[in-house]
């Protein structure tokens, strides 16, 4: 009974790890660069949604998609202002940036909301959680909601990246950049487009992990954003079904090692398993071989 | 890639370090040595991430500051300068020194516990005499005869609490989180603990967990399963309000007993107060107290600053009260030097001086500097403190 509780909140952490890993993958994917500041858009959103819901009064549900409208904006800005004048400039410049984004957003938060925490009232508030084998297995609400978000979203971005035009454009881009431009791609869009689908995401990441871990302070998103990128890259950073596979290891990993070796322990086995994966295949579990040509 | 990796935190660690040291920035606070006033000065942190601590601190302090120099203006004066340290202990250090060449006497804070021990050297090798209201690790007094603590050191929580569940749930199986990463938290639990196994008991669980961790599911599974019904919770409020709204998601509703780090659970914006019902806590003060001088404290507090006084603004009055109290029995007046008033204050605080506030109506001090008084165990009921 234990295995199988550890088992679905493995599920359910994994399941927001996957969701906010596909933020730095897709972006990985299309413009080679690590956006660092990804974790923070996440806090960003579960922020305006906290703010829509308590303060404005606005239901659960609008005030996500509020958050998602807000940070879809926000992602797009920053490409905009902080990246897009960098291209071309080498990936260290940019890295630097998106760490600089980070520490701004982080301390825009701080002032704005000062470092007071705030409890996030659940989307799912009074849904009952399942009862399983005699009362010995609880599955809450979150959990199920979260997984199921989970696939969806990681199926309809399959769908979108591979049959429609506009995905079709992202794919051409993120494989040469040059040659697409060349086809008559715009390529700014295609970047712009898929900062905006990650932090879009991003905002219902937010939602959907404080909605099961309710704390919200300025620094939410830095540890959830770090593990989720050692989950993109544990996948095969660029690949958005290694995102999906190496969020749900990652979470998974981490519950069993807490529960069945160490609490202490957790986070050294949680890297050591990525040392080890990148050790024997480094372009992660999904990630292709790139050749590069001369 | 390697390379740029090594890159990458080298300008970041450089990048963090020139943050730092330009942000460094100027404090507040009044002052005007006055001929014939006693000079104290606070230090805190008054802007950053710990703020709301140290602006309790100074709030409590100039309270009383304020209601001793209205009730008898013909007696002994103070003078109030408070200096903000942003939790940082070399800024509390440049506070500390910004004082001493104001003409400072005699110290209240640092506020909390690692800029209090940096300070605390300094202050024994100049000789200031320090009381801090809330650094409450060992190693702020330890090796100096010229700190004292108003609040309980770590160690001191744990044996009070031990004892207090000894006496009040001796059949209960106690099972305990604590933050390993945390000096406050694992002083505790290890002070609990020894004082627990000396009770003839032994805890059924203890699980850790660290800094930025949220999930609890695994260590609530673990107490569970341990059957642990009495949680100790030795941490501070904002892990332990997702620790009690996981367990009651997972429908585990066991007795929680917290310490002075609890206090503030109620207060945060969206949190569901029926969750820490039952909530049990050692805290050396609530603003619910039905007890005369702490009502009227919470009153005057309310009147000055619009809120509710926290634990700490209440350590900080009553230490501005135990200094005035102190100093008048050492006989010395207000021209006295800094290394002077040290040295008697400490023989006073180490004597036969006996403080009273509203954080206890009795505290004496021992050689180490820490504070002996008896512990207030409160219940949340109906999402306010209820006294034990």
């Amino acid at each position: 009974m234990n295995f199988l509780s550890s088992l679905i909140s493995g599920l359910s952490l994994g399941s927001v790890y996957a969701i906010i890993a596909l933020g730095y993958t897709m972006v990985y994917g299309i413009s080679k660069m690590l956006n660092f500041a990804h974790g923070d858009v996440i806090m960003i959103g579960a922020y305006v949604s906290f703010i829509m819901s308590m303060h404005l009064g606005m239901n659960g549900w609008l005030a996500l998609l509020v958050a998602m409208f807000v940070c879809t904006c926000l992602g797009v800005l920053i490409e905009r202002l902080a990246y897009r004048p960098l291209r071309g400039t080498g990936s260290l410049a940019v890295l630097i940036t998106a760490i600089g984004v980070s520490y701004f957003l982080q301390n825009m938060a701080l002032l704005i909301w000062g470092a007071n925490p705030r409890i996030f009232t659940s989307l799912f508030n009074g849904m009952a959680p399942i009862h399983a084998a005699g009362g010995q297995l609880n599955i809450s609400a979150e959990s199920i909601f979260t997984i199921a978000a989970n696939i969806i979203i990681m199926i309809v971005l399959t769908l979108f990246v591979n049959k429609t035009k506009a995905g079709k454009a992202m794919r051409a881009v993120s494989e040469d950049n040059g040659a697409a431009q060349l086809m008559g791609i715009n390529v700014n869009q295609s970047i712009s487009l898929t900062f905006a689908i990650g932090s879009g995401l991003a905002a219902v990441a937010g939602v959907l992990m404080c909605s099961a871990y309710p704390v919200l302070i300025p620094t939410t998103g830095a540890m959830p954003g770090i593990k989720a990128f050692t989950a993109a890259v544990f996948g095969g950073i660029g690949s958005i079904p290694g995102a999906m596979i190496g969020g749900l290891i990652l979470g998974i990993i981490e519950i069993f090692s807490r529960a069945y070796i160490s609490t202490e322990l957790a986070d050294a086995i949680v890297f050591g398993c990525l040392i080890v994966v990148l050790l024997v295949r480094p372009t992660g579990l999904l990630g292709k071989k790139v050749h590069e040509k001369v | 890639m390697k390379k740029t990796w090594t890159k990458v935190v080298v300008v970041a660690l450089s990048c963090m370090m020139a943050f730092v040291m330009a942000s460094c920035g100027g404090g507040g606070g009044s002052s005007d040595a006055e001929g014939g006033a006693l000079h104290i000065g606070v230090i805190g942190p008054f802007t950053g991430g710990a703020a709301l601590y140290g602006t309790a601190v100074k709030n409590g302090a100039e309270l009383a500051v304020n209601e001793i120099n209205a009730n008898n203006p013909d007696g002994l004066q103070l003078v109030m300068d408070a200096q903000d340290d942003e939790h940082d202990a070399e800024k509390s250090v440049n506070a500390y020194n910004k004082l001493v060449d104001d003409g400072m006497q005699v110290l209240i804070g640092p506020t909390t516990s690692t800029p209090a021990t940096a300070v605390a050297a300094e202050a024994d090798a100049n000789r200031t005499f320090l009381l801090t209201p809330s650094g409450s690790s060992p190693d702020v007094t330890a090796g100096h005869d010229n700190v004292f603590q108003l609040c309980f050191s770590d160690p001191n929580q744990g044996i009070a609490s031990a004892e207090y569940m000894a006496a009040n749930f001796a059949d209960a199986k106690v099972g305990v989180i604590y933050k390993n990463d945390d000096n406050y938290s694992t002083g505790i639990y290890n002070k609990f603990n020894a004082e627990w196994e000396a009770q003839g008991k032994k805890v059924v669980a203890a699980e850790t967990f660290t800094d930025g961790v949220t999930d609890f599911s695994a260590q609530l599974n673990s107490l569970k399963n341990a059957g642990a019904d009495l949680v100790f919770l030795p941490i501070y409020y904002d892990a332990a309000s997702n620790i009690l709204t996981q367990a009651d998601k997972m429908g585990y509703a066991p007795k929680f007993f917290g310490c002075d780090g609890m206090d503030g659970i109620l207060s945060m914006e969206g949190f569901d107060t029926s969750l820490a019902e039952g909530l049990m806590l050692l805290t050396p003060f609530t603003p619910y107290s039905e007890d005369a001088k702490s009502k009227a404290f919470t009153e005057a507090y309310q009147e000055a600053y619009g809120e509710l006084p926290i634990q700490f603004a209440a350590d900080s009055y009553d230490c501005v009260y135990a200094i005035y109290d102190a100093f008048q029995k050492t006989g010395l007046d207000a021209s006295a030097s800094m290394a002077d008033i040290c040295e008697a204050l400490i023989a006073q605080f180490t004597g036969d001086f006996v403080a009273s506030g509203i954080t206890a109506d009795e505290m004496k001090w021992n050689a180490n500097g820490e504070v002996e008084k008896t512990p207030k165990v409160c219940e949340i009921q109906d999402g306010k403190y209820v006294e034990k």
